[in-house]
């Protein structure tokens, strides 16, 4: 059995299809990445799975429970950090381990937790003096404690400047090398590539795309394609001379045709050449997961998750 | 078992992170000893309102159209100042002030009105506690009558005279009575402002669902607060007694009776704090219904001063408020030594604390629906 099993979960807020009939399973061993802007459901799938709410229709197992009837039992073998990891203010991470290990009633070293998330340096500060960074670590401490089966990592990097951000990235490379299965929901497509063996893409509710960043390429990518840099006239200039789609990104002065065969190339070219118009920098290259995920979500997420501009490349030919 | 080593273990982290927290600690353990301090220094002075005095009128045998005594206390009860409330004659007059927590009384002589009309010498008895802020109004208000009867028969000779007598509350001074109101306070505030506080807080900053994801269960996680102010309390009050003594010479009866109010009373505080901090949608408005229920339970519940100097509707107001009973108590046990009015008391106490623990735990919910 799969430790997670997911089948036309839903869950509304009053109007709000927050998660609209998703299904997917997470593997024993993977680490299984959620991705999406803020508002696509992906708290909301990965709290009703910690057992914090209860669907509204399908099926979720964890660890082949029920998370909602059976979440005493559950929390027991999970491991969790919540998005926005928060604790005590006084309390300080070797004493909340030493806390945590109490409440599980397990006996741990704390120092060994300590070392495994990078935090020695840190043990004896109180929480409310932790940088951003060393809070998260903490969180990352707590849910270690009761050796669980099964980790839910809710946007563990969220606010977090690029150090600590790889800090973090270093700690979760460790726990997947030591075979733990993990959850883990993100809006920083570098974060879903790097750590993640298979990608869910949400938006609206929905699982837009999912499988390993090739899969996803391969299935919602366009193929090559061309790409030379010029004005906006000469992308109008190569569309009526060719048969080629072609796009324009005004941000960055890109003309860009998808390529059905080789020969296509030529002939873009060709009409570039016959424009009399400046052009240059010609190169092909097939699409990014970056570029599959603003096309599959229509727009960018900024730092703090928003969906923020409309991709200028997209639906222009 | 594990149930009680997750308790403690919370318990720990708790109190822990409240000792570091310095303003918690001034709150729960040094502003009620200053406020010893600044108000017993000050002392009483100055009341207002109707006070109640116990009368025992022992002229049974006078004519209904002479019955001097009669038109004497309704007199007394005429003034602004006194509310005569009248006793059976047969009762033993200072057990019965002792056993009503009363320091104030009058006992109106056998054959007063026959020796009133006859122009014999006649003494009232007025009982009173020489330190407390009600006995010289008493006895001044019954002066002023009595005044006023010798002058309106005999142009002013004493006929009618005034003899004092105390209870066994004679050396009480004000600060026997601060002490029980300001450890009254003191179980009030700390458990109340702290859970309202964190139990928004934990709501908004999500903690309650974090916790969630541990074994503690919420009740555990409630009674390690109980469990906490219930410690700080006892802290609290060993330091106000000890100060109260040192400093002022304070009278204090110490008695296993002030355990059960020293218990119930956090608790019921805890459980009210962590209703409003439950049913309020965030942090600022759990702060402003938090005041709104405490401030007015602060004052006007006998902490700083006796609810008899109050008006009679601000009294009537003091017995809806929870810790009334609870200072009320305190003092039967504390100052009159009357364990018979403080069992009453702590029953109100018992009940209220019931309802509050009840909703507090019923209504607070660790995970969302």
């Amino acid at each position: 059995m799969n430790p997670i099993e997911v089948s036309s979960l839903k869950k509304c807020y009053g109007s709000l299809k927050a998660v609209d009939d998703i299904s997917f399973t997470v593997k024993e061993g993977e680490v299984f990445g959620l991705l999406g802007p803020n508002g696509a459901g992906k708290t909301t799938t990965i709290e009703i799975l910690e057992g914090l709410r209860q669907q509204d229709g399908g099926q979720a197992k964890v660890l082949g429970l029920d998370p909602w009837k059976n979440g005493y039992e559950l929390h027991k073998r999970i491991g969790v950090i919540p998005q926005e990891f928060n604790f005590f203010e006084k309390t300080r991470p070797r004493e909340a381990i030493i806390y945590y290990a109490d409440l599980f009633g397990v006996k741990v070293d704390p120092d060994v937790i300590l070392k495994e998330v990078l935090l020695e340096d840190s043990a004896k500060t109180n929480f409310d003096n932790l940088s951003g960074g060393q809070k998260q670590k903490t969180g990352l401490a707590l849910s270690l404690v009761n050796t669980p089966e099964l980790l839910f990592l809710d946007e563990p990097t969220t606010g977090l400047d690029p150090n600590a951000r790889r800090a973090i990235w270093e700690v979760i490379r460790g726990l997947k090398a030591k075979g733990k299965t993990i959850i883990l929901t993100t809006h920083y497509l570098d974060e879903a590539q790097q750590l993640s063996d298979r990608v869910a893409i949400m938006d609206h509710g929905h699982i837009v795309a999912m499988g390993t960043s090739d899969e996803i390429i391969e299935q919602h990518g366009s193929g090559e394609r061309l790409e030379i840099h010029g004005s906006e006239q000469l992308a109008d200039y190569i569309r009526a001379n060719t048969e080629l789609q072609v796009d324009y990104d005004r941000l960055k002065g890109v003309i860009s045709m998808p390529l059905k065969q080789k020969i296509d190339a030529l002939a873009a070219l060709a009409a570039a050449e016959q424009s009399k118009m400046d052009w240059g920098d010609i190169q092909t290259r097939r699409d990014s997961l970056d570029d599959v995920f603003v096309k599959l979500i229509s727009g960018r997420v900024n730092e703090q998750g928003e969906l923020t501009d409309k991709y200028e490349n997209a639906g222009k030919s | 078992m594990s149930s009680a080593r997750r308790t403690f273990a919370d318990f720990k982290v708790f109190s822990r992170g409240y000792l570091r927290n310095r303003f918690g600690l001034f709150f729960g353990l040094i502003f009620p000893v200053i406020l010893i301090l600044i108000f017993g220094a000050i002392f009483s002075s100055g009341t207002t309102g109707t006070i109640n005095v116990y009368t025992q009128n022992l002229d049974t045998n006078a004519p209904p159209q002479a019955n001097i005594a009669s038109q004497f206390l309704t007199a007394l009860n005429g003034s602004t100042t006194i509310r005569v409330i009248t006793i059976n004659a047969s009762e033993d007059f200072p057990n019965y002030l002792a056993a009503h927590s009363s320091s104030d009384g009058i006992i109106v002589p056998a054959n007063f009105s026959t020796d009133y009309l006859k122009g014999n010498q006649v003494n009232l008895t007025v009982y009173g506690n020489p330190a407390s802020s009600t006995s010289g109004i008493v006895s001044g208000t019954v002066n002023g009558y009595t005044n006023y009867f010798n002058l309106k028969r005999f142009n002013g000779t004493a006929v009618i005279g005034v003899t004092s007598a105390t209870v066994n509350t004679q050396q009480t001074k004000y600060v026997d009575f601060l002490i029980p109101g300001l450890i009254g306070f003191s179980i009030l505030v700390s458990p109340m402002f702290s859970l309202v506080n964190i139990s928004s807080e934990y709501k908004k900053t999500k903690l309650f669902k974090q916790l969630s994801l541990t074994p503690l269960t919420k009740n555990e996680w409630l009674a390690s607060k109980v469990l906490w102010y219930i410690v700080l309390t006892f802290a609290s009050f060993a330091l106000m007694v000890a100060v109260g003594i040192l400093a002022f010479g304070a009278h204090v009866t110490l008695s296993v009776w002030l355990i059960p109010f020293l218990v119930f009373g956090p608790m019921l505080f805890a459980s009210l704090g962590m209703l409003v901090g439950t049913v309020t949608k965030n942090p600022e408005t759990a702060g402003v219904i938090g005041n709104i229920v405490t401030f007015p339970m602060m004052f006007l519940a006998g902490t700083f001063f006796p609810i008899a100097i109050m008006p009679q509707y601000l009294q009537n107001f003091a017995h809806i408020l929870p810790l009334f009973y609870i200072v009320e108590g305190l003092n039967n046990v504390m100052v009159y030594g009357n364990v018979q009015g403080a069992l009453i008391d702590l029953a109100v106490v018992l009940i209220i604390t019931a309802v509050f623990f009840a909703l507090a735990v019923r209504l607070f919910k660790w995970r969302e629906d």
